[in-house]
């Protein structure tokens, strides 16, 4: 069974580990010829951060000796985003116990987009081992492409330009995957309006935050219309449960 | 414990703790509230919505807008991504197609013009 868990993730995980060792990798790479700390501190910060675009704003942070309280604040910001990642798995995570925590942790891009992409059955707990296993494995493919790239940009030099698109294609083959899910392009095309609005008139470090902000808000703008439908689903749901 | 050695220790331990507590926060305020229907709502609705945001802001930052490429240069890989996808929908040979066409036009192996 647990076994089976194991394949499960593993098979789910496989893209996000073609996405972050070269995403782990330029980190690395960036860390290391940058700074000139020991070179695996940089898988180090993959264990306890977990976090791809925090890491890279951590290392001009770093470049210039910041403040730690400006640190704090930067990385909230950055951040800022992943709050809304949890209010579509509250649901998923509900009663997980001790694998709550570790779940919470690594909700990165990817392991988000994973989670809420993949099929579910009626086994709860099982279901919680096998996101719990996900998201290790997401931890540990980091972890890998981060101590990789560290060590190789101290080591050696090869012509990877362009290797970045794998995260682009990844994201890519999720939208097609949720909007197989949903059998609907609306979300869709909300979220490319908001990202290309944000791109055009706001500076780059604030535009994630701001297209995220404009979708929820179009959400809940539309929320009032679609209410009743999630309200008889809950009515039927308790009535089949009775 | 250098000054350099604690500086990049407490670093790290301010950064590990930002990006967890930006993570724990809708599970910390909103845990009992995972039922009600605004959650099923934006539960539904998000993921697909930050899909297409990723992809909006992060393709075009990938592409040259100068004359004569116009952004083809990130547009044709994406494209080859989609239509490929939609066509075996295999996760790993979309992405490893539309990351070699991507990189083989980056780095002159390919010529657009």
């Amino acid at each position: 069974m647990s076994e089976k868990n194991g394949l499960i993730a593993l098979k789910v995980s496989l893209p996000v580990f073609f996405g972050y060792l070269p995403l782990g990798a330029s980190f690395g790479v960036l860390f290391s010829t940058q700074l000139d700390y020991a070179w695996w501190i940089a898988p180090l910060m993959a264990v306890t951060i977990f976090a791809g675009s925090g890491q890279l704003l951590a290392v001009s942070l770093l470049v210039s000796f910041t403040g730690l309280t400006q640190v704090f604040i930067a990385m909230l910001l950055l951040n800022a985003r992943h709050v809304f990642y949890g209010l579509s798995l509250l649901e998923a995570f509900k009663d997980a116990g001790w694998r709550k925590f570790y779940l919470i942790f690594g909700l990165t891009d990817e392991t988000y987009s994973l989670l809420t992409s993949r099929a579910r059955s009626e086994d709860k707990g099982r279901e919680q081992q096998i996101d719990f296993l996900i998201t290790l494995f997401n931890h540990a493919y980091w972890i890998l492409g981060c101590g990789i790239g560290a060590w190789l940009g101290k080591n050696l030099t090869f012509d990877a330009t362009g290797i970045e698109f794998a995260l682009i294609a990844l994201f890519i083959v999720l939208c097609i995957e949720q909007y197989k899910v949903l059998q609907s392009s609306f979300p869709i095309w909300v979220g490319a309006a908001a990202g290309l609005l944000s791109l055009l008139f706001f500076p780059e470090s604030q535009q994630l935050l701001i297209a995220m902000l404009l979708i929820c808000a179009v959400l809940f703008w539309q929320y009032p219309a679609n209410k009743h439908r999630y309200k008889r689903r809950l009515i039927k749901e308790s009535a089949d449960e009775q | 414990m250098s000054n350099e050695t604690l500086y990049l220790v407490s670093f790290i331990l301010v950064t590990a703790v930002a990006t967890f507590l930006t993570r724990l926060m809708p599970f910390a305020f909103l845990g009992k509230h995972s039922n009600h229907p605004l959650a099923q709502h934006l539960g539904r609705y998000l993921p697909a919505g930050i899909m297409a945001v990723l992809v909006a802001i992060f393709l075009p930052r990938a592409a040259h807008w100068q004359t004569p490429v116009f952004g083809l240069d990130a547009l044709l890989p994406a494209a080859l991504v989609i239509v490929l996808h939609l066509w075996r929908r295999n996760a790993l040979l979309s992405m490893l197609a539309g990351t070699i066409c991507y990189m083989a036009i980056q780095q002159g192996v390919i010529n657009l013009v």
